[in-house]
C-alpha cells in the first residue's frame, strides 16, 4: 500500500500475546480483550423464566416454541468461540453452551421461499441474518457462558451466537426467529452499521 | 449500498486539557457532513511498518463547530492508544478519522421535554456535546446532568458546566464524588443510586427523557434503577465503556 498514511510518532504496543499463534485469529481493526465488556442501547430486560419461551415463526408450516424448561432438554453442547465487537475488541476462546440453530430447525418444514432470518429479543430489539449464514453450526442459542447461567447483562437467561459476524449480530435476551423471504435491516442495521458485518471484511459501517 | 464512511486526514487545531489525565482535542475535518450530538467517530494510528490500531471517542463539541470537533480523551496508563494521543499529538499533527458513528445515543434540540443525563467519569463526553448543542440552539427545555466523578479534580468540563448552569435556561448541574470530598462538601458523596436517581429526578417529570454513559456498573445501576422508579426503559438509552476503552 504505497498511499497508506502514517501517524506521526505512533509506534504501538503491537498486540497483546502477538507470539504468531493468536495473531492471525484477530480480524484487522481489532484489539484483544480479557474482559468481557457489555454493551447495550437500553436497560437489561429481565423476563422471569416461567414467562421465557423461545419461537420460531414465520415461512414455516408451523411455527414452534419452546418453554425455558423444554428448551432446557433441547441437545445443547459446548462451543468455544473467538467473538469481535465491532467496537474494536476481540474476545478469544469465549466458552459458551447451547443449542445449535441447526438443532432448533430439525422437524421444522421451512417454505421453500425462506431466505432471511430476523432474531428478535425482549426489549424491541432486532438483528437480521441471511437464513444460509445461521445453519450448518454457524450459530447457536447460548444459556450458559463461561460454565454459569448466562447473566443478565450479558445477554441472559439466553442469547444468540453467530460468531462469524460482529457481536451485535449476537442479539441478547433473544426470544425468537423469524424467517422471511425478504431481508430487513435490524436495529443496528438501520442506523448505520453493515447489513452483514464480516468482521474478517471490516464490515463495520453501512457502505463498508 | 450507503455512501462509505471514509477515512479522511483531521488537522489537530488545538488541544486542551481537562483535567490532569483528561486532554481535549480539536479536529478540523476536510470532508465533515456533520454529526448529532452523541456520536462518535473512529480514529485510526498507523505505525511505519504498517501496524495499526483503530479506536471508538465519542465526540464532545456541538454539530454547530463543523467541519471542527472535539474529542476528550482519558489518558489510560496502560493504554496503548490513549498515552499516544496525550503524548506525543501536538496541534498541526494530523490523525485519520472516520465517522460519525451511531445513531441512538442521540438527543437533539428539536426533541422537546425534559431531560436527564448521567454520566460517570469521561462518560460525560457525548452528553457535553448534547449540552453544548442544548445551549447554543437556546433551548430551555428542563434538563439535569447527574454527573459521578471520583474527586473534585478529576471533574471533567467543571469550569463550563457551572457557566452553562449559571445561564438559568433550564439546565442544573449535580455532582457526586465518589472518593474524594473537598472540605466543606454538601453534595453527594457515594456512587450512584435508586435513592439519589429518585432525587434528582424529582424536579423533572417522569417522562423525562434519560441519556445515560459511564461504566458499566454506573450503567446497569442506573437504568434498572430508573425502570424500579417507574420509567419506560424506552424512555431510556444506554452507552458503556469499561476498562477496554484504551
Amino acid at each position: 500500500m504505497t498511499d497508506r498514511f502514517v501517524t506521526r510518532g505512533f509506534v504501538g504496543r503491537r498486540r497483546d500475546g502477538d507470539d504468531g499463534s493468536t495473531a492471525s485469529r484477530i480480524p484487522p481493526g481489532q484489539y484483544i480483550t480479557r474482559d468481557f465488556p457489555v454493551l447495550s442501547a437500553g436497560p437489561t430486560p429481565r423476563t422471569p423464566l416461567d414467562q421465557w419461551s423461545f419461537t420460531i415463526q414465520g415461512l414455516l408450516k408451523q411455527p414452534v416454541s419452546w418453554s425455558w424448561e423444554e428448551f432446557q432438554a433441547l441437545p445443547a453442547r459446548d462451543w468455544t468461540v473467538d467473538i469481535s465487537c465491532v467496537t474494536k475488541w476481540t474476545k478469544l476462546d469465549m466458552r459458551w453452551r447451547g443449542v445449535s440453530v441447526d438443532t432448533l430447525l430439525e422437524g421444522v418444514e421451512l417454505d421453500e421461499r425462506a431466505a432471511f432470518v430476523i432474531a428478535y429479543s425482549d426489549g424491541g430489539y432486532t438483528t437480521n441474518l441471511p437464513l444460509a449464514d445461521v445453519l450448518n453450526g454457524q450459530a447457536f442459542v447460548a444459556y450458559e457462558y463461561d460454565g454459569a447461567p448466562l447473566a443478565p447483562e450479558h445477554g441472559g437467561p439466553a442469547r444468540l451466537v453467530v460468531p462469524a459476524r460482529y457481536f451485535w449480530k449476537s442479539a441478547k435476551w433473544v426470544r425468537g426467529l423469524r424467517l422471511q423471504e425478504r431481508d430487513e435491516p435490524g436495529f443496528w442495521e438501520s442506523l448505520g452499521y453493515h447489513n452483514r458485518g464480516d468482521q474478517w471484511r471490516e464490515e463495520r459501517y453501512s457502505g463498508d | 449500498m450507503a455512501r462509505p464512511l471514509d477515512w479522511q486526514l483531521a488537522t489537530v487545531a488545538g488541544v486542551r486539557d481537562e483535567t490532569d489525565t483528561v486532554r481535549s482535542f480539536s479536529l478540523t475535518l476536510p470532508a465533515w457532513a456533520g454529526h448529532r450530538p452523541g456520536q462518535h467517530v473512529d480514529l485510526r494510528l498507523t505505525a511505519e511498518d504498517g501496524y495499526s490500531v483503530e479506536r471508538s471517542y465519542s465526540i464532545a463539541s456541538e454539530p454547530e463547530r463543523a467541519p471542527e470537533v472535539d474529542i476528550t480523551v482519558e489518558r489510560i496508563a496502560d493504554g496503548e492508544v490513549s498515552p499516544f494521543l496525550h503524548d506525543v499529538v501536538v496541534p498541526g499533527d494530523r490523525l485519520e478519522v472516520r465517522g460519525p458513528i451511531g445513531g441512538y445515543f442521540v438527543w437533539e434540540a428539536s426533541q422537546p421535554g425534559p431531560l436527564l443525563l448521567v454520566g460517570g467519569g469521561s462518560g460525560v463526553v457525548p452528553l457535553m456535546a448534547m449540552l453544548r448543542h442544548r445551549a447554543r440552539n437556546g433551548a430551555m427545555n428542563p434538563t439535569r446532568l447527574l454527573l459521578s466523578s471520583r474527586g473534585p479534580g478529576e471533574i471533567i468540563y467543571r469550569d463550563e458546566l457551572d457557566r452553562l448552569a449559571a445561564t438559568n435556561d433550564g439546565f442544573e448541574v449535580v455532582h457526586t464524588l465518589t472518593r474524594e470530598q473537598p472540605p466543606g462538601w454538601t453534595g453527594y458523596a457515594r456512587r450512584i443510586d435508586e435513592a439519589m436517581l429518585a432525587e434528582v429526578l424529582e424536579p423533572l417529570d417522569r417522562e423525562a427523557r434519560v441519556y445515560v454513559c459511564g461504566p458499566t456498573a454506573l450503567v446497569e445501576t442506573t437504568a434498572n434503577a430508573l425502570v424500579r422508579i417507574g420509567l419506560a426503559p424506552s424512555q431510556i438509552r444506554t452507552e458503556r465503556f469499561g476498562p477496554t476503552g484504551t
